[in-house]
């Protein structure tokens, strides 16, 4: 429950986890060093910057939109991105599109379900008890906590991730925005944005 | 479960909040990829922890018992190994 854990927490978990490490190098499991280069490349290939990159791409060209709810694995390739880079290699992503009438937003209400081998970890409100609870019963009452108030005429539509499927959100591009490049758009989708939590060009999350 | 209060958004959060987070993430990616439990079953294993030491544990933490409790049921750590190494190494 607890994620502001003190300077004694670090340095205990700390210790652990590397007297865990050294006992699986002794049996020839898993090196220190192993451990180290992969954290290293998970952190440079991953973000919200590539969930970013998907929806500016699905923003300016049509073709790769279609392609992208039709069969998101296939469509991120594409971007030279691939979900079978992370915890297990047949996992779907689903990608649903905000519009005018629907809004989307994603939970996982069993766990921590979420496309991390694309976007990195989930933040940390995503994992929480607080959200995974009250989410699909009352998702209008925790969107206000996010300061998102939509109108009372959009839908919403929850999806719970699960052990098969992860979600990403492709939110409404924002008005005004017709003459940005892909750079430029990616700018304005924030990792909350992703997750059905904030909208495009609302800057924070 | 209800009664978490509100929804406690943070600005910026980084990637992982401190050092052995990330190493307990990529170790677990490291065992599963090679083949020595399952994504199922470490989501089992933290389900398996008694609720109350679940309820205090930080997300990384549960994790890390997780991996514990499953290298020690696939033979790979003996019990309480690794709890004899974090006293050994406090004295």
């Amino acid at each position: 429950m607890s994620d502001d854990h003190g300077d004694e927490e670090r340095a205990e978990n700390t210790r652990r986890v590397g007297l865990l490490t050294s006992l699986l190098e002794e049996r020839g499991v898993v090196s220190e060093r192993e451990l180290d280069e992969l954290v290293e490349a998970f952190v440079a290939r991953t973000g919200p910057g590539q969930g970013a990159r998907i929806v500016a791409r699905a923003w300016t060209d049509s073709g790769f939109r279609a392609r992208l709810l039709a069969d998101a694995n296939a469509a991120v390739r594409e971007l030279g991105l691939d979900m079978a880079a992370g915890t297990a290699p047949h996992l779907r992503l689903r990608v649903v599109e905000n519009t005018s009438e629907v809004h989307n937003l994603v939970v996982c209400t069993l766990c921590s379900c979420y496309p991390v081998a694309i976007l990195g970890p989930p933040p940390t409100w995503y994992k929480s008890e607080s959200y995974r609870s009250r989410v699909v019963r009352d998702p209008r009452g925790v969107l206000e906590e996010f300061g998102l108030e939509l109108d009372p005429a959009l839908r919403i539509r929850v999806w719970d991730s699960s052990a098969e499927t992860r979600y990403l959100v492709v939110p409404v591009r924002p008005e005004g925005s017709d003459d940005h490049g892909e750079e430029e758009l990616a700018a304005l989708v924030s990792r909350n944005a992703l997750i059905g939590t904030a909208l495009a060009g609302s800057g924070a999350g | 479960m209800h009664g978490f209060g509100p929804v406690q958004p943070e600005e910026d959060e980084p990637p992982f909040h401190a050092v052995w987070e990330g190493r307990v993430y990529l170790m677990a990616v490291a065992l599963m990829r090679r083949g020595l439990f399952t994504l199922d079953e470490l989501r089992d294993a933290i389900e398996r922890m008694p609720p109350a030491e679940y309820l205090a544990a930080s997300y990384y933490e549960r994790w890390l018992a997780a991996i514990e409790r499953l290298l020690v049921e696939k033979g790979t750590l003996a019990e309480g190994e690794l709890d004899a190494a974090v006293e050994g190494q406090r004295r």
